[in-house]
Order: structure tokens, then sequence, then C-alpha cells
């Protein structure tokens, strides 16, 4: 059987000469690369941001006008979900680490005994929009109803006064910040004792931008996503808590609180931030990184408020 | 010694130490995996954990159920391989007999083409063309399940299965086509009753390869099935499968959590069922050669 033929290694010496003379010229290049005029009196570092999805983009809007401001601190960005910032944040593998959520008790807990002390700083807010095929009729929805199509209970659109489709439910992965509150704040009605799932039917996704692909090509499809990624391809739906007033989800709503799925988007750190880490921080929370997250879609805040744990 | 002795000595020991590294790598991988796994048993049953039809890492309490995950690996994986093992022997055996030379060339350099695509390319193009394809095709509730995962993956396994089949029905002697012919079988009688049984171990061997990628596979079917962890009854509904939760998931869990040692747990029950196939193969293989 001739699976892998192997071939005779022949070395030339003259051969590995030149590479060898050609590695050292690569490498010199690199150094010289390197050596670029540096600014002692600047600030340099490096900064590592992880988490949410929610807020990547505006991060990465932020980071690259920020590294633009300030060229010898290099800003990573990285997504993955809150629960991958902070699990990072955990294990010290990030310096800043976005969320969509707010810490739990447990995460806390766990953080302190690794001796990372969160600090809690509220960036800008968010409303979590219900998004739907353009072509389903159904355009508003009480939290009660958003809460049976989640779970299971509603399984057909015609129930809702919709056409006959069924229902296919579109989650985030558990990673998400946004699949957290969503589970809190409507699958549990806000109640901390509840026990209810998410019916196990419903699709996981592992990207906000998944679930709008599905959605516009799926009639039948639902999913939620931060208010960022609401395009024309899709249709946000207007929720209301009680049934009598229907609020869609724009900045104007969210500010005031009238919609009801409103939170606040959160940058961790590990003690109170210093160096250029409060550099990046105090930047985001300036009018000119207060405005890329407005162009990225969330609502910035009028007064910048941090709050410690 | 002569010079010419000492290097020999000097290769021989290296190729040696290679080997043994390679078996030590397995052994140390086997190790850590199995170390944080049993960690999960501390606190959670086995049985709870193998039986379990829930998997909900993050609810309180946690549940850790694999079935839905393994059966919708299993799913994912019997689908794919009813498609590309006919497929890919068939187009082997097309490539080695059959095909004028020319179009020999263009099809093997085809199929090195279609083997370096990066799987999350065609996860992409499972998501916005394939997924909505079939969900029309079949009246779906979504395009998101168990097929177009079991299909991209049967694409992403062909080339292993063709290119090795094909080495091994190449490297059939002349003499038994020759016999054959002179018997007066015609061409697809040669092909099926000599060639095949005659390349059957490298046949095998490609179809495990081809096997052991459609299992070990994560991004293409974390992309495109939907990862409900629902016990799916047919392969056209969303389902998750074991890789797609360790990948899923992995991000957030803090090292040392219950969740991280169950992800340890699903990863050693992959390791496990990939451990088997190969053992199978080899069995398989050794069979074929007596």
């Amino acid at each position: 059987m001739r699976l892998l033929q192997i071939p005779a290694v022949v070395l030339k010496i003259s051969a590995s000469m030149k590479l060898f003379t050609i590695i050292v010229i690569l490498s010199l290049f690199l150094l010289a690369g390197c050596n670029v005029h540096i600014d002692p009196n600047q600030p340099m570092g490096m900064i590592r941001i992880k988490g949410s999805d929610t807020i990547v983009n505006a991060e990465q809007m932020v980071s690259e006008e920020f590294m633009k401001d300030y060229p010898q601190v290099f800003v990573a960005v990285t997504g993955g979900g809150s629960g991958v910032g902070i699990a990072s944040l955990i294990n010290k593998n990030c310096d800043i680490a976005g969320a969509s959520r707010e810490m739990s008790k447990k995460e806390i807990n766990m953080a302190q005994k690794r001796g990372v002390n969160p600090f809690e700083i509220v960036v800008a807010y968010d409303g979590v929009a219900v998004i739907v095929n353009n072509n389903n009729p159904v355009d508003k929805l009480t939290i009660d109803e958003l809460r049976k199509l989640f779970i299971g209970e509603i399984t057909n659109w015609k129930e809702l006064g919709g056409q006959d489709v069924p229902v296919v439910t579109l989650s985030r992965e558990v990673s998400s910040g946004t699949h957290a509150y969503f589970k809190e704040q409507v699958i549990h009605l806000g109640n901390k004792l509840s026990k209810e799932e998410f019916s196990p039917k419903t699709l996981l996704l592992s990207s906000s931008q998944a679930i709008v692909e599905e959605v516009s090509n799926n009639p039948g499809a639902v999913g939620y996503l931060g208010m960022g990624y609401i395009s024309d391809r899709t249709k946000p739906l207007a929720l209301s808590k009680t049934g009598e007033e229907y609020y869609p989800p724009v900045m104007k709503n969210v500010l005031d609180g009238t919609y009801p799925l409103s939170r606040p988007l959160y940058f961790y750190t590990d003690n109170e931030p210093n160096g250029v880490i409060k550099l990046f921080v105090d930047y985001a929370l300036s009018e000119k990184g207060q405005r890329a997250f407005e162009d990225s879609g969330f609502v910035p805040m009028r007064k910048n408020v941090a709050r410690k744990n | 010694m002569s010079p010419g002795k000492i290097s020999e000595y000097i290769i021989e020991s290296l190729i040696k130490l290679s080997g043994l590294i390679i078996v030590g790598f397995v052994i140390l991988i086997f190790l850590f995996l199995f170390r944080d796994a049993v960690s999960l048993f501390g606190g959670y049953s086995p049985g709870a954990f193998l039986f379990g039809r829930n998997w909900l890492p993050i609810s309180e309490p946690p549940q850790f159920g694999i079935l839905p995950l393994l059966i919708g690996s299993v799913y994912v994986t019997a689908g794919a391989i009813i498609i590309c093992v006919p497929l890919g022997v068939a187009a082997a055996m097309y490539i080695a007999e059959v095909a004028p030379k020319s179009l020999k060339h263009i099809l093997k350099s085809l199929i090195e083409i279609l083997a370096s695509i990066p799987s999350v390319v065609l996860g992409f193009i499972g998501i916005v063309w394939l997924g909505p394809f079939l969900k029309n095709t079949f009246g779906l509730t979504t395009g998101m399940c168990g097929l177009t995962g079991s299909l991209l993956l049967a694409f992403m396994a062909m080339p292993t299965i063709i290119s090795i089949s094909e080495d091994a029905l190449v490297s059939v002697p002349r003499t038994f086509k020759e016999a054959a012919y002179g018997l007066g079988a015609t061409k697809w009688q040669m092909l099926w009753r000599v060639m095949l049984p005659s390349a059957a171990s490298g046949i095998i061997a490609g179809i495990m390869l081809g096997i052991g990628r459609v299992i070990g596979e994560t991004m293409v079917v974390m992309m495109v099935t939907g990862n409900a962890p629902v016990i799916p009854e047919s392969i056209l509904q969303p389902l998750r499968t074991l890789t797609a939760t360790i990948a899923g998931e992995m991000g957030e869990t803090v090292s040392g959590s219950e969740h991280y040692y169950a992800l340890f747990a699903v990863g050693l029950a992959l390791f496990i069922i990939t451990f088997i196939i190969n053992l199978i193969a080899d069995i398989s293989l050794q069979k074929a050669r007596k």
C-alpha cells in the first residue's frame, strides 16, 4: 500500500547557507522596523479588550480613533460574548472586559478568589431589539407573548394574528450577555427564582450577524440582538410590558426608559483603571468616544456615571 | 566509526525521538483531558452526564446531559458518511481507471483545491446559500439543520477519501488487471470485482480518515446546524454537536468551574469516540491485509 511516500531528504549545504542568509537579512529588516522613533513623553503600552459582541463594533471604532491620537498605544479588540470577556478578566487574559450584562455574584466571588477586583463602568445604553422577517405582518408584541414564543408555548405565527407559519426562535449562545439579559428579563420576567428555560428547539447562533442572516431569510424566524444590529434587512418589533402602549426600539424610548428591554453596557476592569487603561476608558466616555457609540446605534450617556462594586 | 555511520546513527536516533515524542503527546493530551474531565464527576454523576437529556450549562443548578449532543454528532456524521463515501469512492474509481489522462490531471488538482477551502468559508456558504436552499426545497422551518452540516462536511471529507482511495487503486499491481481482462472481464467487472477488493485496505483507511475529519470538524457545524441542544427526530432538524458545544462555550468558562470541567468531559467523550473509530479502522485494515 502506498499511502505516503517519504522523499529522500537531501540537504545541500549551499542551499541551507542561502536560507540562513535570507533569514538573517529578514530579521535585520524586522529589527529595523521596530526601531521607529519612540517619544518617551507620550503614553505607550498595549490594551486588550475582550467581550460582548453587542458592543464590539463600537469598541473597535473607539479604539481606532484612540490609536490615531495615541500612536504608541496598541489596542486589541476581540468579541466572543460578555461571558468570554468576564471569564478572561478573571483569568487575567484581558485588561477591559466589555459586557452587555452585569457581572453575577458568582463571577465576582470567583474573581476575588483569584485576586481580581472587578470595577464597573457604564459606557452606554442599549435596547435589546426583537427582530422578525420583513414579510412577517406582526409588528408588535407584549413581553408575555414574547416569552411564550421563546419557551415554545406559541408555535405558529397565526396565534399572534400573523400568517400560518411555524415559529423559529433564534437565540445567541450561552456566552452572550444578551442571552443572559433576555433570559432574565423575558423568559424569567425578572423573577430571580424562576426556573423557566428557553425552548430546547431554540437555535443557538454564535453571532448577532448570524441571527440577522437567518431572520432575513426565514419568514418564521424571530431573534433578539443589540440595537446596533438593526438594519432594513429585518423588522424590529415594538414591545409593551402591559399591552397598552407599544414602543419601538429607538434611541428616545431607550433614553426615557419606556422601551421595556433597555439596559446599560459595561466595561469591567481589574481595580480602578490607571495608566493607559484609564486613558482609554476616559476616551470612551469623552464626547468623541460617546459619538462612536452613538454611530454604532447605541444610546450615549448624558452623564458619565461610574460606580464601584 | 566512519563519518557515514555517525551521521546515520544521528539521523536514526532523531527519527526514533520524533516517533516517541508523538506517542508522548498523545498520552499527555489524554491524561490532561482525563484529569480535568474527572473533576466534574466529583459533584456530578457520570450517569446523569452520559444519559441526561438536557444540556443547560448556565442554569441554576446547571444540567450537563450530553445525550442530545452525542446524538447530534452521530446524526451529522452518519449523514456526511452516507453522502461522501459512495461519491468519494466512485470518483476515485473514475479518476484511477476511467478518466482520460488530461482530465485526470485537471480533476486531481481541482480536488486539491477543494481540500484547501477553509471550513469557515464553507460555513458561510452554508448560512447564506445552502441553508435557505434546503429550507425551500424540503419545506423546512429553518435551513439551519443537520442535513446542511452533513452536506458541507461530506464536501470536506471528500478530498481525503478520493485521493487516498485513488492512490490505493493505482497501486494495485497491473497483472491483476491484465488477468481479469484475460479472463474476459468487462471494465466494470474488473473494477468492481478485482480492483476494489484488492485496494480495499487503502480505501477503508481513506474512509476512516475522512470520518475522523468529519467528527472533529467544528466551525462548519457550529455555523450551520443551529446548535439547538434538543434530541433530533430527524436529520432535517436543528441539532447541536459535541465539537460545537466545546467551541461555543469554552471561551466563557472560568477555568476551574463546573462548566469548564463539563466541557473537558465532552472533549474526553469525543476523544474516546475517535479512538474507537481508529481502532475499528486498524482492525479492519489488519483483516483486509490477510
